[in-house]
């Protein structure tokens, strides 16, 4: 019987410490990217991985989406912000660069959120590699990008390079206002 | 002060000829070198589109840098305290920005050749290989940006296509030691690689109608150079501008 009944503690210590787990990633999660605020880091796919070591400390993974991207400094700092506000005691965030961030790890939601704030969602890659073309040649046809404010697709890339490194400068033809896209890689 | 950051303590196998962290310090010093350059042009690029795009490829170089002393060890003792012969870096990345033909000459010579390295090291499983896979997609659009420039400046006015064709031209002697291989870089096909560069840097330099230079691609006085730590005259000033106020203020935080 005191077997039984130490499995059931042991049984119930480890669906707490799992609830606890997904309170706190939950938590994470919503944090705003600093340079998109429309997204949370868990939208957004940067989010790799939260564990609880015991007396408190928790261990949070973040992955840049560009290894430049200076914004991963801040998103550590207010991930850990926000984890000792949510009861954490000590909070220890690793940079990890495997496997590569891709855009298709923004989610669904991220998705629809970037486009509702003006920010053109990246087209899926599926699983095949990015490859950019070793002589530009005529745009793409199939997947056009869509103006995020009218649904035009007739758009003409401005710069290859916006505002931050993981975005492209558009025009739309059709209502003629610029706007970012988040671009594939 | 660090003298000789190369062969820094903890190393681990590389090959034969080096280790993991001397390569790391050749690749490292690339990225930062050029990324000090590129930087440069903050305040003084032709448009403000191409101000955010040059910017925005010095801090791909950056973050790329980071990661790479990192494993050599303290980033900032590595970038601002050694002396000009501890840099790894090819002489390319030092050389002066020029005009903006000559700047975008170095970034498809660059370029071309950090995304064949990149697919390289990524294929394998060494210490480069994460790095190597998320830094190639970004690297792909450093080669695009300078691809889509050459193509406008060579095949555009009389004048700026004389302006490019003088840049390529100056640059060219500094594109031989681009494939010399690097030590410690363990799993790269060098011949591979320097084939797959002509085939590349011809084919862009054709289509703007420019020339393929016909000179030797290195210069015989600095036979291996940047890789021994020998550099160019306009590196010292580069140095003496990137390094003098960690060395005026040591230790100062923002």
């Amino acid at each position: 019987m005191q077997v039984t009944e130490a499995a059931q503690v042991t049984q119930g210590a480890q669906v707490t410490e799992a609830t606890e787990a997904a309170r706190l990633r939950a938590v994470a999660a919503a944090v705003p990217d600093p340079e998109l605020p429309v997204i949370g880091l868990g939208d957004l796919g940067v989010l790799r991985g939260l564990r609880l070591l015991g007396a408190g400390r928790v261990e949070v993974e973040l992955t840049p989406t560009y290894t430049g991207c200076p914004a991963v400094e801040a998103m550590a700092g207010e991930v850990r912000r926000a984890l000792l506000a949510a009861g954490a005691a000590e909070v220890e965030v690793r940079r990890v660069l495997a496997p590569p961030w891709s855009t298709d790890d923004i989610t669904a939601e991220g998705r629809r959120r970037l486009a509702a704030a003006g920010i053109a969602p990246p087209r899926p890659l599926g699983r095949a590699p990015v490859t950019v073309p070793l002589l530009p040649g005529p745009p793409g046809e199939e997947h056009p990008v869509r103006c995020p404010r009218c649904g035009a697709a007739d758009t003409e890339l401005i710069s290859r390079f916006s505002a931050t490194p993981c975005t492209a400068l558009r025009r739309c033809a059709r209502c003629a206002e610029p706007f970012d896209q988040v671009k594939e890689r | 002060m660090v003298p000789e950051a190369a062969g820094a303590a903890g190393t681990t196998a590389g090959t034969a000829s080096g280790t993991t962290e001397d390569a790391a310090l050749a690749l490292g010093d690339d990225a930062l070198v050029l990324s000090h350059r590129l930087a440069e042009w903050a305040g003084h690029a032709p448009a403000l589109e191409e101000e955010v795009a040059l910017a925005n490829l010095a801090l791909d170089l950056l973050g790329q840098a980071r990661t790479l002393l990192t494993m050599v060890g303290d980033e900032d003792r590595l970038a601002f305290c050694r002396q000009e012969r501890a840099f790894r870096n090819v002489q390319l990345v030092e050389q002066p920005n020029g005009d903006f033909a000559h700047t975008i000459a170095r970034q498809l010579y660059f370029s071309t050749y950090q995304e064949l390295l990149w697919e390289q090291l990524a294929a394998g499983d060494g210490p480069f290989a994460p790095l190597a896979a998320k830094a190639g997609p970004e690297t792909a659009y450093h080669r695009d940006h300078a691809v889509t420039w050459t193509l406008r400046l060579g095949d555009g006015t009389r004048l700026s296509r004389e302006r490019m064709q003088r840049a390529v031209d100056a640059l060219w002697r500094y594109t031989g030691e681009l494939t010399r291989p690097v030590a410690g870089l363990a799993g790269v096909d060098w011949a591979a690689l320097a084939a797959g560069w002509a085939e590349r840097v011809g084919a862009t330099l054709r289509a703007a109608t420019l020339t393929v230079p016909e000179a030797p691609a290195r210069a015989v006085w600095s036979a291996g150079g940047g890789r021994q730590g020998i550099h160019t005259e306009p590196f010292g000033r580069l140095l003496a501008e990137m390094q003098h106020l960690h060395r005026s203020h040591p230790g100062a935080r923002w």
